[in-house]
């Protein structure tokens, strides 16, 4: 039934992708973007990972739709005409998804017991979390407490993103006569 | 403009439960799926659809961009305070286990504090992002 489930949604999302490269009208390719993200939520939630298909179905059909639509609202809804042949493009492409195809030959069987992923540390942190953390959900001590720092790190890099972001697309609210001034501080700065 | 009331009917009804769940995600982290980066993302993209129905002025009432960003930095420094919090007690960096006088306890809020400096950074970080995008005129 699982397998049955994964195929449906892989061949919907094997089409959307094919659509999406025939769709010359962007307002459809977003939306089609938003579809396919949803449908890669849905097929990590039959993999039991509830929590990456919630950021997935949130991030991912969400927020980075709406971005796109924002972004879309600035420029034009019709794709220019290609000025290249596709066909170097496609040929790079189709090494590349073969070249990666070969490469999950070499990959252990998913859910492998005796890989190094389940073997390692991965195996004991079941057994630990009761005694040392004591939360049922051990995914949630994982996270926050054995790799705190990991996460630490992907909090900077959301952080990064952002003040990135910010820096490149923020509104400057500033009144003609602030420019002197502005320009005051950076300069008192740099002879110290 | 009529199709315009119905959305505007459903967003009001839908938001409070995504907020809800949202932070449902966030508190209830250690038991279910979920936690601080995926109750964050749910609260901005709530807050992201009522910018859309609404409008960008009404969101920026209720949440101003100097609001946002000082939520993303806050984040931050929430995350690495507890760290240091830690190590003034004279644990490691990211040691929870001195923080309460029970290791367990401080486990907990260790887990707590950090969660939520997360939800604080991803949350502000999404709708500063749309912010960001949104305010650009053509």
């Amino acid at each position: 039934m699982e397998a049955f489930i994964n195929m449906v949604l892989l061949t919907m999302m094997a089409a959307s992708v094919v659509a999406l490269v025939r769709m010359r009208n962007l307002f459809a390719v977003v939306i089609l973007f938003s579809v396919y993200s949803f449908l890669m939520a849905s097929v990590l939630v039959v993999l039991d990972a509830p929590d990456v298909a919630m950021t997935e179905a949130a991030v991912g059909s969400g927020v980075s739709t709406v971005l796109f639509l924002a972004a879309l609202y600035l420029t034009k809804t019709e794709e220019a005409q290609p000025r290249h042949s596709p066909l170097l493009p496609m040929f790079v492409a189709v090494v590349v998804g073969a070249a990666l195809v070969y490469g999950t030959y070499d990959m252990p069987p998913f859910g492998a017991a005796d890989t190094p992923v389940n073997t390692h540390v991965g195996a004991q942190y079941p057994g630990r979390t009761p005694a040392e953390i004591d939360i049922p959900n051990v995914v949630s001590a994982v996270l926050a407490s054995y790799r705190g720092f990991d996460t630490l790190g992907e909090v900077l890099v959301v952080f990064t993103a952002a003040i990135g972001v910010l820096l490149l697309l923020r509104r400057n609210k500033r009144r003609p006569g602030d420019a002197s001034e502005e320009a005051g501080p950076d300069r008192a700065g740099m002879e110290d | 403009m009529r199709l315009d009331v119905v959305l505007r009917v459903v967003v009001k009804l839908l938001l409070p439960f995504i907020l809800v769940f949202g932070f449902f995600v966030q508190f209830h982290g250690e038991i279910s799926p979920g936690g601080g980066f995926q109750a964050g993302v749910i609260v901005g993209a709530g807050l992201i659809l009522y910018a859309i129905m609404f409008g960008l002025d009404l969101a920026m009432r209720v949440v101003s961009v100097r609001a946002v960003e000082k939520l993303v930095c806050l984040g931050v420094l929430l995350y690495m305070g507890t760290g240091f919090a830690g190590m003034l007690l004279g644990g490691n960096f990211l040691d929870y286990n001195v923080l309460s006088y029970d290791p367990i306890k401080g486990q907990h809020l260790g887990i707590i504090l950090i969660e939520l400096g997360v939800l604080f950074t991803v949350a502000g970080t999404m709708v500063a992002i749309f912010y960001a995008f949104a305010g650009r005129e053509k």
